[in-house]
């Protein structure tokens, strides 16, 4: 049976809806060894930040219960490095690259970077990451609010041609509320979800296990909110949902495209086990043989309830 | 170097005393060029509990055989001291950048290793590759200088006789050797010895190599030390083990986990 996993993002057409999350897949390099890259429906990179970003203080990282927590503090090479050093490579695979930007701080220096990366022929969209719990802004994330979300989306819309993905917080009371801001703002996607704060605790030491305190959840013990969530947004908002929150497996890809992404994205799975992607691609199209779906696009949403 | 990804069937698992156990893997591709100072990373479970891999130096490697050594501390560990022979482990390797030591043992520098605890693992491996250079003149004889809280945590000394080191020890509670620390001996040597002719490697703690450190740039002598660090990919992907060093932030994972420690901003 011929089956298709092609999908659309806004202008983007992928050969299939799997993607890699930004911050657990480096600028692809580190990962050569492990798949062939090209087999990917996209890389969403690193977040990059307009100058070069130090990060946070270590410990970034810990382990937890079918998860993990990084406060990384998007440490990147910043722009200048990154088209010297890194965008050669990513040419070189020939597939569609997501630029995952951001900039807490100063919303100029997020604009300059899109309006930056629109004139580089070989980014195929640019994903605002609005939404990373570690770095300091004015207390409050972009994401954490729909009308500082809808200024944002709105000026990035005025000044690119690309497709604008939008990526969303986990860490509020309606993300529903926030997805429509996005796509009333022009966003052609929502991504989500970014990390949920958490924090563990060396009760020996009575310190926290990262060095910042509070961090980012990720893994396969956030994925039944993740996929809450994308079920959510995918009611409220008519442009594609790409989700995403601890996908280990195919089976755990299928539940955010049943919920209804439009894409997936893989993450902290990658770090555990970096040939993962290619797997889940195929276990896709195995799905959709067995039990004889023409398209992925049917079962975006199918779920019954 | 090339990384792979295999399944590795054990070949071997034994332990040696206490806690500490020794294993060797069929592993052909990961053995083939691995370096002493360089790891695998090493799935224990597939359902997420432990999540990550753990990263363990490689102790040896002896044509498709990759040998670690290993002390029970946690659950990982545990889970990995049960494999019995003949089962499967998924690991990813020859990780990370090891010990540059190609100057070394053609009448070159004497070699002094530097061990604290389980520090012994790729220093044996070291001791091995440094043996096998020819033409060593006796001057250039490898030092090892080991380290332990206690005589039980004592590991490995045969393995360095047999490769004709020199082999010094201590122990925090005199049980063994001198009493105090190894960065102390190592002190107290180095006065009776040539700094310029003489270049440390060392693995062990944070305190340990710090300490070490501060000797060697003290002397202006080359130490070259095996970090470890927290790691959740072990691939240079995540940037959770990054250490400050001279030239901005590296990580442990892929730029290290040796590095200079003229480099190293503690």
């Amino acid at each position: 049976m011929k089956t298709n996993l092609a999908v659309e993002i806004g202008k983007l057409k992928l050969k299939n809806p799997v993607m890699v999350a930004s911050g657990t897949f480096g600028y692809a390099e580190e990962f050569k060894d492990f798949m062939d890259l090209k087999k990917l429906g996209a890389i969403v990179t690193k977040t990059l930040t307009l100058k070069p970003r130090e990060g946070n203080p270590s410990p970034r990282t810990c382990e937890t219960s079918a998860g993990m927590l990084n406060s990384i503090g998007l440490e990147n090479p910043g722009l200048e490095s990154f088209i010297k050093d890194k965008l050669p490579f990513l040419k070189k695979l020939g597939i569609p690259i997501i630029m995952s930007v951001a900039s807490e701080e100063e919303a100029q220096e997020f604009l300059e970077l899109v309006s930056r990366l629109s004139t580089i022929e070989e980014v195929a969209a640019i994903e605002l990451n609005i939404s990373c719990p570690n770095v300091r802004g004015k207390g409050k994330l972009i994401a954490q609010d729909p009308e500082a979300t809808y200024k944002i989306v709105q000026e990035a819309r005025k000044i690119t041609a690309k497709t604008l993905i939008t990526k969303l917080s986990p860490n509020v009371t309606s993300i529903a509320e926030i997805a429509k801001s996005a796509e009333a703002a022009g966003s052609d996607a929502i991504s989500l979800i970014n990390t949920l704060t958490g924090m563990s605790i060396d009760v020996e030491q009575r310190k926290p296990k990262i060095a910042c305190g509070i961090a980012g959840l990720s893994g396969p013990a956030i994925r039944p909110v993740a996929v809450r969530m994308v079920w959510e947004v995918f009611n409220k908002v008519r442009i594609p949902v790409i989700g995403m929150g601890g996908i280990m497996d195919v089976q755990s890809a299928l539940e955010f495209i049943i919920a209804g992404s439009s894409a997936v994205s893989i993450g902290t799975a990658n770090f555990i086990d970096p040939g993962i992607s290619a797997q889940i691609i195929s276990g896709l199209k195995e799905y959709l043989t067995r039990n004889k779906i023409a398209d992925i696009k049917e079962l975006v949403g199918s779920l019954k309830i | 170097m090339k990384n792979f990804q295999l399944k590795a069937k054990i070949l071997a698992q034994t332990r040696i005393k206490d806690n500490y156990w020794y294993c060797e893997l069929d592993a052909a591709q990961a053995a083939k060029n691995a370096l002493p100072g360089q790891f695998i990373n090493i799935r224990v479970s597939d359902n997420f509990d432990p999540f990550l891999r753990r990263p363990l130096s490689i102790h040896g490697a002896n044509g498709a055989r990759i040998k670690i050594l290993y002390e029970v501390v946690g659950k990982a560990t545990e889970i990995l001291a049960q494999k019995r022979k003949g089962e499967l482990l998924d690991i990813i390797g020859p990780l990370g950048k090891g010990f540059d030591f190609r100057k070394e043992g053609s009448g070159g520098r004497k070699p002094i290793l530097v061990d604290g605890g389980m520090g012994v693992a790729p220093l044996v491996f070291l001791a091995e590759k440094l043996a096998g250079a020819k033409s060593q003149k006796p001057k250039a004889k490898t030092l090892v200088l080991i380290g332990a809280r206690t005589k039980e945590g004592l590991l490995c000394l045969k393995d360095f006789k047999k490769l004709g080191c020199a082999v010094k020890i201590t122990t925090d509670d005199g049980s063994a050797g001198f009493k105090g620390r190894v960065s102390g001996l190592l002190k107290n040597l180095l006065s009776t010895l040539q700094p310029a002719a003489c270049s440390i490697y060392a693995c062990g703690p944070q305190p340990m190599l710090k300490a070490v450190a501060d000797i060697a740039n003290g002397s202006r002598i080359s130490a070259q030390l095996s970090l470890e660090e927290h790691m959740s990919c072990g691939i240079g992907a995540c940037l959770g083990c990054v250490v400050k060093t001279q030239d901005g932030l590296k990580r442990v994972c892929k730029e290290g986990p040796v590095f200079l420690a003229k480099d190293l901003i503690w």
